[in-house]
């Protein structure tokens, strides 16, 4: 009988490169509901991994996991060398400020500005930085978002795309690492959608960011991915190139591409 | 099912009990969101002032009205301002005033919070390495534990003088005679274990309507339910607390 991991359907294995994020056996269930079932997976440094897979099959759970938002029942999480399940807040806060996080939503604070969302965040880690320098780098990364004319206005006032970039922007006024990317362009146009992608990766290229891209949306898939993961039933079905996944004798896999 | 609610009902006192622990914990640890928390001392305090103040010298006036007459009844007039200083001290203007912050701060607080826990925002804190319990909740219990008992100080203050307008209507009392009437009649005995009782009013608001946010399942109609539920929890604790605090009041003094 085969073992689960040598069920995955593989068309490439990875580049040998240094891991930034290790996920060994990952298991998280909710109440009868068993979402992850064994989960690996190996992120290298620079690599821009997207994850696909159905609606409720775990995706956002596993990279919830890995920020500490989720804590799994059982299995490991590596992050830039640290394990991270069982840390105590303010040890897990010390990987937290490498790993910046985008939602679904944004989720941007809708009681401030654009600007005191960024500033909010840059204050609490930055506390050496003046008032000028702290307005410098907020005009800095919201200009490489492309939204500087929006720093005074309120999310309120935003549209989905804006808000994604906005919280896209306070996620790098940090400078991550590692970002985790929560369905960018999901509820978006395709002009939109594009933009977020091109944006994604353009990111990478400029702050060499390793990023985990958690998507339905193919040609964000296809436009950013260094490597694609199919989840099916809590476990990582087929992992490959995404060209070579697009032509897997795999149906299921295969349905994805269509 | 009895069982069942049962069953819930003590998981729910056990995390409340929690909660409270977790508060107790954080409010001494740095940094401390002062900024925030000034913020909400105004947001909770001065903004709430034109809805006490228009409630407290209802209060006044409304209770002199129907006093009057049973007081007239015995040739008991003169007794009016200090019996309406009194009841609003003691009990009239602690009682409504936090009932009323019951209903604008706290289920403010629990739909704020709800809605924050909803959309993401407090998990986005969370992993932008920011307490959110330290910057949303000990901020707000801290802020309606003080600006409670502010509110209803000015509450009585503004009901006194509603009173004397109430006295007015019927008769003509000199200013500083009701004043002078009001104080003689008031002593430290009526004033600090009433006042003390509205710190407790405060916290609870604070803290009830911070837990039912805080906690809320995802899902609109959660916001809804925090901020229903953390008004109608708020104001039964309160007469609980105020039940309390008479017998304890009565016990010792």
């Amino acid at each position: 009988m085969k073992t689960e991991q040598e069920n995955i359907v593989k068309t490439a294995s990875p580049a040998k490169r240094s891991p930034v994020i290790e996920i060994k056996d990952l298991h998280k269930s909710f109440g009868d509901n068993d979402v992850l079932k064994g989960i690996n997976l190996t992120v290298n440094k620079g690599e821009d991994l997207v994850i696909l897979g159905r609606s409720g099959e775990g995706k956002s759970i596993t990279i919830k996991c890995i920020v500490g938002l989720v804590i799994p029942d059982k299995g490991n999480i590596s992050v830039l060398g640290e394990e991270i399940i069982g840390l105590n807040r303010s040890e897990l806060n010390k990987i937290r400020v490498k790993i910046g996080f985008l939602f679904q939503s944004g989720a941007l604070y809708d009681s401030m500005t654009v600007r005191e969302n960024l500033e909010f965040t840059l204050k609490r880690h930055s506390t050496e930085l003046s008032a000028q320098e702290i307005d410098t780098q907020v005009m800095d990364v919201l200009d490489s978002v492309g939204l500087s004319d929006a720093v005074d206005k309120m999310p309120s006032e935003l549209s989905g795309g804006m808000r994604k970039r906005i919280g896209l922007a306070r996620t790098l006024i940090l400078k991550p690492e590692i970002i985790l990317y929560d369905e960018p362009t999901t509820g978006l146009d395709t002009i939109t959608s594009k933009e977020i992608s091109e944006l994604i990766l353009d990111i990478k290229k400029k702050r060499k960011t390793t990023s985990i891209i958690i998507t339905h949306d193919m040609s964000c898939a296809k436009l950013t991915a260094d490597r694609v993961m199919i989840l099916k039933d809590g476990v990582i079905h087929a992992e490959g190139k995404y060209e070579e996944l697009e032509k897997s004798e795999d149906e299921w896999v295969r349905s994805f591409f269509i | 099912m009895p069982t069942l609610y049962f069953k819930n009902t003590f998981t729910d006192i056990g995390d409340v009990t929690l909660f409270t622990k977790k508060f107790f914990k954080e409010v001494f640890i740095p940094p401390y969101e002062s900024k925030e928390f000034f913020r909400q001392c105004y947001l909770m305090g001065y903004k709430s002032l034109p809805l006490v103040a228009v409630t407290g010298f209802i209060m006044g006036l409304v209770l002199t009205l129907q006093t009057r007459p049973t007081l007239a009844t015995f040739g008991a007039e003169s007794w009016l301002p200090g019996m309406v200083a009194l009841s609003l001290i003691r009990e009239i203007a602690p009682v409504i005033t936090a009932l009323i912050c019951a209903g604008k701060i706290s289920s403010g607080i629990g739909a704020e919070l709800g809605s924050m826990k909803v959309t993401e925002q407090i998990d986005a804190m969370e992993v932008a390495a920011i307490n959110p319990f330290k910057y949303l909740v000990v901020t707000r219990i801290l802020a309606t534990t003080l600006m409670v008992p502010i509110l209803v100080v000015f509450a009585d203050a503004i009901g006194i003088l509603g009173g004397y307008v109430g006295i007015t209507i019927h008769s003509d009392v000199n200013a500083y005679r009701y004043i002078t009437q009001v104080f003689e009649s008031l002593d430290f005995i009526d004033i600090i274990p009433a006042t003390i009782k509205t710190f407790f009013f405060g916290f609870f608001i604070g803290m009830i309507g911070c837990y039912k946010g805080f906690n809320a399942s995802n899902g609109t109609e959660s916001v809804g339910k925090a901020a229903n539920s953390a008004v109608v929890t708020a104001s039964l604790t309160i007469f609980i607390l105020d039940m309390l605090a008479v017998q304890i009041t009565d016990l010792f003094f």
